[in-house]
This record gives C-alpha cells, structure tokens and sequence, in this order.
C-alpha cells in the first residue's frame, strides 16, 4: 500500500491567524532536530515572559500608575520627541505617549486575550467532537470551518463594527469568530492523531463513555500543544487588532490604541516618527514575546521521536 | 570502466578492523556504543555479526564505513585494503562508498527515496562512480534489476518504490549495493523488515551474489538463525563489545560465552513439545554512558560469579584456532559447570529461569 | 494524473462558493444604510426613491434576490455600482491586474529569498546562519504589516527618497514606474510570506534529511550538493507549496491594508471603499472574486502536490 503524506489541506487559512500558527507549529511529521537549543526553556524565554509580565502588570495598574490621562491634550508641547519633556514623548495632539501606550496595551491585551480564549473555547470544542467523532457530523462541521475560513475576513470585521459600532466588545466578537475556523481546524488535527492510537481504542474496549473518553484521554494530550499555540495566536490576534484600529475599525479615539496610534503617526513620519514608532516598538515586542514564548512551549510539548 | 585493482600485498585481509571504539557525545554523557572492536575479514568470506537490539552491532557496521551523525567520535584503525578509512576525509570516503564498500539497509521502504523513480536510484550511483553516459547506465541498471531477479525490469525502471512489493524493494537496494561492483557488501539486517517466506529468498540471492562476485560481505541481524547457515566466522556483539568470535561449526557447537548460549536457547526449536515456554533472556542491556565494572553481561547470566562483577574478562583464545571468547566461567568447561551449579543451588533467578525453561 | 479526480475535487469546492457569496449576500443586506440614498443622494424624494427601488429590486424578499444575482453572476452579470453605476465586472477587471501583481511580486521575493536560505540553514542545523535567519524570521513575523509598511516608507520614502510613499504606475505606461510603485508594498507584503516560507522549507529539509534515504544516498558516495538538491528538497517542499498556494488564494482578499497604506487601486481597496460607501453590489462581487480566488488556489495546491509526490498520484489513479 502506497504511504499517503499528510492529506493536501482543503481550506484556505484566515488572515494572519492560521498562516503564522503554520510558521510556528510546523506539520505533524517534521520535527526539529536542534536538541538542547531548543530543549530546555533557556533565556530568550524567560526573557519573553518577562516582557508579557511587564506589558500585562502595566496595563492592569495603568489607572493606579502616575500616568497623566491619556487623552488630554495639551499636557505637553505636540510632537515633543522623547526625553525633551515627556519620556516617550508627546503626540499630535500634546498628549502624553507613555500614558497612551500603556492604555493602548489594555485594549490589545484584552482583545487579544479574551478573542483567543472564546476562539479556543469554541473552536477547540469544535475540532475535538469532529476529530473524535468524524463520520457525517466532521464532514459538516468542518465544511462550515471551511466556508467561514473562506470568507474574507475583513469584511465580516467590517459588517459586524458596521452593525455594532466600535467598540472593544466589537473587535473582541470579531477576532474571535474569525479565530474559530483556524483553530477547530489545528485542534481536529492534533485530535486525530491521538483518538487514533492505542489507548484510546483500549479505554474504548474497556467500557468507557465517549464523553469521559475525551475528557479524560484526549484533552490532556491535545490541551499542552493547544495552549502553547494559543500564545502565538494571542500575538497574532493583538496584530489584528492593530490592523483594524489601523483602519479604523476598533476602539474609536481619543482612546488610544496601538494600531490606531500608529495611523496618526503616519502622516507625520518626517518630523515626529516617535508618534508611529513607540506603539509599533510596544508591539513588536509583545508579539515576539508571545510567538517566542508559544513556540519554546511548543518544541518542549512535542514528543520527540528518537534516532538510532 | 574504473579499475579498482587490489592494492594490498599478499595474505592480508581485505578488513581490518583493529580497537575500534564509537562514542556518542550526547547531554547524559559519552555513549560507548562500539567499545573496542577488532576482526578482520577476507575477500570472499562472510562475517555475520550477532546481537540485540542496542548491542551496538548498526552502529559497527555504520563506524566501519563512516557514516556517523555529528556527534560522534571515532578511534582505532580500519584498514580496507591496507588504507586506514578513520583518518579519511569525507571527500576521500565518497570515492569508497558506493563503490568499493557498499551497504544493504534494513527498511527498503525507507531507505529508498519515495519521489524518485527506481531507474535514477539506481543509475545515479553509476554514473557518479564510474562516469559512464546516460544510456550506458540505464543499461547496466536494467541488467542490474535482471540480475537481482526482479522480472520486467524495463517496466521496474520507470516506476516508484511504493509500486514494488518488499521483497522487490529490498532486490533494488541490493541492485544498487553492487552496481559499482564493491569489494565488501555490509549487510544491515537486511531481511528484518520482510515477511519470512521472503527473507531466504534475499539471503540466498545475497550469497549468489557474493560468491560470483567474490565479494567481502558482513551480515549483521540479531537473529542467529539467518547466520547458520551462510557466514564462514560468527561474532557474538554484546554492550559494544565483541563477546564471542568463531568459525560458524565451531561457535554453535562449542560455544563458550553464556550470551551466545542464552541467545541460541531462546530460538524455539520446532521438535520442542507444545506449550514448552520460551527461553527469553532475563533484564536489559546496560547502559551505555556508565556500564557497569567487570563483565557487561554479568547481571544477567546464569553463570555470573563474584569475579564478573569485579573484574572484566579479556579476550581468551579457545582450543579451536579461531575461537575467542570473554568469560571467566565458560559453558562446558569444569568452572562453567561448577559455577551453574553453585548459582543453581544458592537459588539465582537467572539460572533457575535457565535451568527450567526447556532443553537448550 | 486523472482529469476526473481533478474534476470531482472542483465540485467538491464548489458547494462552498455557494456558501460564501450566500452568506455574504446575507450579511450585506441586513447592514445599516439604504443604497438608494447613497445613490439619488440624501435631498431624494421618497418618490424617487421608491422607483429606484422597484427598479432594483430590492423590494423582492432575499431569497429570490439572491437567486437572481446568482443567474446573473453565471452570465458575467455582476451588477451595477450603486454609486459609480460602473458595472462591477469592469471595476474588478480594472482593480484585479494591481493585486495580482503585487501578489505575485511579494511571493517571488518571499521564494527567491527563501528556499535558498532554508537549503543552506538546515544544512547546518543551529549553526551561525541556521540561527541567525531563524531569530530573523522570528523578528520579521513579530512585525504587523501595517507597522513595516509605514516604517518602511519612513526609511525608504522619506528618509532616503529611493521609492515613492504612495501611487500607483500601470505595467504598460511605465514599466520601471510600475515596479517602483510597487516595490516598498511589495516588500511588505512578501517579508511576512518569508519568514512562514523560510520556517516550513527549513524545518521540513531538517526532517527530511535526517531519512533513512538520505543516508543510503550518503552511503552511495553521492556529492553533498547533489543530494540536497536532487533527493532531499522535494519531499521537503509539500507544506511550503500547500501555505504558498494557499497563500494565493488568501491574499486576494487580505491585500486591502498594504494597497490602503500605499495608496494601491487594487481590489482589497475596492472592497473597503464600497462598503464604506454602502456599495454593496460592487462588495457581492469581490466576495465572489476572493472565493473563486479561494477555489484555484486549493485546485492549484492539489494539481501541484500531484505533480510533486507520486504516491498522491498513484493513489488518485487507484482510488
């Protein structure tokens, strides 16, 4: 009998989500061979955790911190670069860069978060019925992932901020019903590789329930993988955020947001970059922590399969 | 066509393998996996080599050639031909690989790439080798499958690895193994992966090959019944080491480490009565990094006295020329016999377990 | 390889076209905002307005409306922008060139760079340049694409004046314009498309060379160089073709922030346009585009898979 590869994919990945979880969780039947480099949680990830503590602790406190509000303008002279008066600077409007950052990270936080965490309630629910239990109900659900991957994103973002207005639940609603398909899909997969094996098949002969058959044998094998992607999702849900406050899909002014303050910056590249600059430097670095730190999570989870 | 003409002076062995030792460098520490190995082999002679599983026989046969991972160290002498290959460059190794010393692996499912077509694997080793056009080696390649017996070889040529059946595949790799014609054939396991009803028929063809051919070949299993009948000298591997050494006759019928007769044991005989339980061998191999002092086989002997734990046993010549072996207590000796018996009597679990399982 | 599979996967995928322009064609509709107002404009008389109305149907209850579009669809019919009156046909035909262009210039730069880079990095796995593009390509991931394309018309753009910001160049007014308009969006987009290539090509070669046939290939005394190529990269490249041909098809969709920042008339823009301007025909549209956009490429991915593997082939054949 010929050996199959792994079966050519049917369904397009969602904007961002799927095509970076891909990047970072390579296919089932690669592994990496690099051994203690990635074997052990070294610096780099600590260093990531310790980042995402700091971004999650300010933005937790940013009401108690000595912070001015971030939306009052006039606090300092507009467009002060770094260090003149303000520490980070002030923007467009004289308002202070440092408070808006940090407010900027409560939004991108909580979106990013919470979307993910419904994503992963959902969609996760999702792929292991379908991986468990496959037959017609796999068939049809996972054609419904299909249809709803194959949908573009952004105007179903944009259909629902038309319907509900702006708002953080909006954006929330949004990333997470686009993060449903991506990640029932990853979910059924990982699902399917283990309700194949042995002891599944043993629990099965031995008279146990469906029901405590998955709860028992096969979360606890799918849920280690499932959250270590979850943070790279996380990171890519909080660049989506960024791209529709962007475009001005999320959170109207004057609260700030990164993507949002990025756009103002924009048009003001040549004299004041520190506008566009300082919330892009903030997330780039939140979304490398988390990709880094998802996939040291990653490579430790994976069973590794020995050579000679 | 190249010549390879026999570079080395009269009466000396084709092989050479003189204090081999492999080690592993991993994160527990240095994997002795071949610790001080030497035999030697003749044109024309077959070598079997016999053991279990992380006994260190795959990676012997890999040590020989050179085709080890990164991580690994090499030291001592094989000397192919008077030429020490351990000091070789990988360059200077390639111009020996594939075309004086070639190597049957054990899965030919994975051993042949599965997106290339049967023909190319075969021709591209032809062509790098021996330098010869594309029509030439399409030729030689069909006569090639022909030879090893694989029928429409022309249909054969054009197709995928996935589209033979195992027995056919393994055919192919053996094709491929003498398509340079090599002075030495390492054969790894080279029948574990097929049905039974297959593996005499590859063993046989490997033998045919040989003997036209003249070749060297090192027959590596861990089954002792494939080397009963078809190698000319025996080595016994256990933990790395070279346990037991012997003419083929001599080793089944005077054998004299207890591996070699736990291994011979454990073979269920068709003229044993039903039910007669099997004769496994008790515990596991020893560790690699940190092996126990004296005796590697010592924990699980039946004939293990005080000295094996203490003191390893060398490498002790037998009254046949030929035969060496590493015990202090051998089987058929008086000490051997005293040694069972006091083991028997004090009630050890190894020797019980040998004593009652069935007639050796 | 069997037409008739090829031809049973394309009705396989069809159901979902169907889908999709359904659901769109739903959501659409049930959006805020009366098209006849956006296009007699708001001093229209409820008169007027009602005519218009009759006249495009939108009096007919949803179902049957969708049914019409569809019968027209098949015959190229894709209605009328309610504010331009441009068929919408002709304002795809126009805006598609400029995003197929670009995709296609982001994924040849995201390749060119890429598969050589993966080739020379797993042949020593962590070595100086395993690690140095894999915290690269790390790095380039972190990066939204709205954030590189504004840092990167700061440097290119401003700072240093090699590329223009924004604007657009058609292919055959100027070729050399054509490019440079669409080099930074270009860059843009293809950098993300680099580091997921450059990851999967890598990892996957890693794997692949550590097979059993790999081995037997050293063992024959092949050259190192020959056995990269020749043996170890095509079954490397199955998850690389399956994302980049994917990726095609997404893309057509997901252009819309780069060609907004870069002032690009492509199709991503007119998609947002229009439903800002409450375009909804003209959005109906593109929603069709990007899911027959989604159809090829899956066709594509597994016409190409076929090509690569055999085994898929002769499994088609058989089954």
């Amino acid at each position: 009998m010929p050996e199959l590869p792994p079966e050519p994919p049917t369904v397009v990945p969602a904007a961002g989500v799927e095509l970076a979880i891909e990047a970072v969780t390579p296919a089932p039947n690669a592994h990496d061979n690099d051994r203690s480099a990635k074997r052990r949680l070294g610096v780099m990830f600590w260093l990531s955790i310790a980042w995402i503590a700091l971004v999650v602790g300010a933005a937790a406190l940013a009401d108690v911190l000595p912070l001015p509000d971030p939306t009052d303008p006039g606090i300092a002279v507009a467009r002060s670069a770094p260090g003149e008066e303000r520490v980070l600077g002030a923007d467009s409007l004289g308002r202070d860069m440092l408070a808006r950052t940090v407010h900027g990270a409560r939004v991108s936080l909580i979106v990013g978060f919470s979307s993910i965490a419904a994503g992963l309630l959902i969609g996760g629910a999702i792929g292991v019925l379908a991986g468990y239990f496959r037959g017609r109900f796999e068939t049809i659900v996972m054609g419904a992932m299909d249809v709803l991957l194959a949908f573009p994103a952004l105007v179903l973002a944009l259909a629902l901020v038309s319907f509900l207005g702006p708002s953080i639940g909006t954006v929330t609603l949004a990333i997470a019903t686009l993060s449903i398909a991506p990640i029932a899909r990853i979910i059924r997969a990982s699902t399917l590789t283990f309700a194949q094996r042995e002891f599944v098949l043993a629990a099965r002969t031995l008279g146990a329930k469906n029901r405590r058959i998955i709860v028992s044998e096969i979360l606890p094998n799918v849920l280690p993988a499932a959250l270590s992607f979850a943070l790279v999702a996380v990171a890519v849900a909080i660049v989506s955020e960024g791209a529709l406050a962007f475009l001005g899909l999320s959170v109207p002014a004057p609260e700030p947001t990164w993507g949002s303050m990025i756009n103002e910056g924009r048009t003001l590249l040549e004299q004041a970059p520190h506008i566009s600059f300082v919330p892009s430097g903030a997330m780039f670095l939140t979304v490398l922590s988390l990709n880094f730190a998802g996939d040291s999570l990653r490579s430790r989870f994976e069973v590794r399969e020995g050579r000679l | 066509m190249r010549q390879f003409p026999d570079r080395r002076p009269a009466g000396e062995a084709l092989l050479d393998v003189v204090d081999l030792k492999t080690h592993f460098v991993t994160e527990r520490g240095l994997v002795r996996a071949v610790d001080c190995v030497t035999l030697s082999l003749e044109r024309g002679q077959t070598l079997g080599i016999v053991g279990e599983s992380g006994s260190g026989k795959t990676v012997l046969s890999r040590s020989i050639m050179g085709l080890l991972p990164r991580n690994a160290r090499r030291e001592g002498k094989v000397l192919f031909e008077g030429q020490d290959l351990v000091p070789l460059s990988a360059r200077d190794l390639r111009d020996i690989w594939g075309a004086e010393i070639a190597v049957v692996f054990q899965d030919p499912m994975t051993s042949l790439n599965p997106v290339v077509k049967i023909g190319r694997q075969i021709t591209e080793t032809l062509r790098h080798h021996l330098r010869i056009d594309k029509d030439e080696a399409d030729e030689t390649a069909i006569a090639l499958l022909t030879s090893v017996g694989i029928p429409e070889p022309k249909r054969r040529f054009n197709e995928y690895p996935h589209q033979l059946s195992g027995g056919m595949r393994q055919r192919v790799t053996i094709a491929i193994a003498l398509s340079c014609g090599p002075k030495l054939l390492l054969a790894d396991e080279p029948t574990t992966a097929l049905d039974v009803t297959v593996q005499s028929q590859i063993l046989d063809l490997l033998q045919a090959k040989q003997r036209e051919r003249f070749m060297a070949m090192v027959l590596v299993t861990h089954d002792l019944g494939v080397v009963a009948g078809r190698t000319d000298e025996i080595a016994v591997m256990y933990a790395g080491r070279i346990v037991e050494r012997a003419p083929t006759y001599t080793l089944f019928t005077e054998m004299r480490m207890p591996y070699t007769e736990s291994l011979l044991a454990s073979i269920p005989r068709i003229e044993h009565p039903s039910h007669t339980r099997l004769r496994a061998i008790p515990g596991r191999p020893p560790d690699l990094v940190n092996p126990p002092p004296g005796c590697t086989f010592a924990a699980r002997c039946p004939y293990a006295q005080p000295r094996c734990e203490q003191e390893e046993p060398p490498l002790l010549p037998a009254p046949t020329p030929g035969h060496t072996f590493r015990c202090w207590y051998p089987v058929g000796t008086p000490e051997g016999r005293e040694a069972f018996e006091r083991n028997l009597a004090e009630g050890r679990p190894q020797t019980l377990a040998a004593a009652q399982a069935g007639p050796a | 390889m069997s037409a008739r599979f090829l031809g049973k996967r394309l009705l396989q995928l069809l159901p979902v076209l169907f889908a999709v322009s359904a659901l769109s064609f739903l959501l659409l509709n049930l959006l805020p905002g009366d098209p006849t107002i956006a296009i007699l404009g708001p001093s229209a008389t409820e008169e007027n307005r009602a005519v218009l109305r009759e006249e495009l149907g939108l009096d007919d209850p949803l179902p049957v409306r969708y049914v019409n579009w569809v019968a027209d669809s098949a015959t190229g019919d894709l209605g009328r922008s309610y504010v331009s009156n441009q068929p919408t046909l002709e304002a795809i035909k126009q805006r598609l060139p400029v995003t197929l262009e670009l995709l296609l210039l982001s994924q040849l730069l995201a390749l060119v760079i890429a598969v050589p880079l993966a080739i020379l990095a797993a042949t020593k796995p962590n070595g100086v340049l395993d690690r140095v593009s894999t915290s690269t390509a790390f790095g380039f991931l972190a990066i939204p694409n709205f954030m590189l394309g504004v840092l990167l018309i700061y440097l290119f753009a401003v700072r240093f004046r090699i590329f223009p910001a924004t604007g657009y160049t058609p292919f055959s007014e100027n070729p050399a314009e054509n490019l440079r308009s669409l080099a930074l969006p270009a860059i843009t987009l293809g950098v993300a498309e680099l580091a997921v290539y450059l990851r999967l090509l890598r990892t996957d070669l890693i794997a692949t060379l550590q097979e059993d046939y790999i081995a037997m290939a050293q063992a024959k005394g092949l050259p190192k160089a020959y056995i990269l190529l020749r043996h170890a990269l095509r079954p490397s490249t199955f998850s690389l073709v399956t994302v980049a041909g994917l990726n095609l098809g997404r893309l057509i969709g997901g252009t819309f922030v780069v060609e907004y920042l870069f002032a690009l008339p492509g199709i991503g823009a007119l998609t947002v346009e229009s439903i800002f301007r409450r375009d909804y025909i003209v959005v109906q549209g593109t929603v069709l585009l990007v899911a027959v956009g989604y159809v090829l490429a899956n066709f594509l991915v597994d016409l190409l898979y076929g090509i690569l593997d055999p085994r898929v082939r002769h499994a088609r054949v058989a089954a």
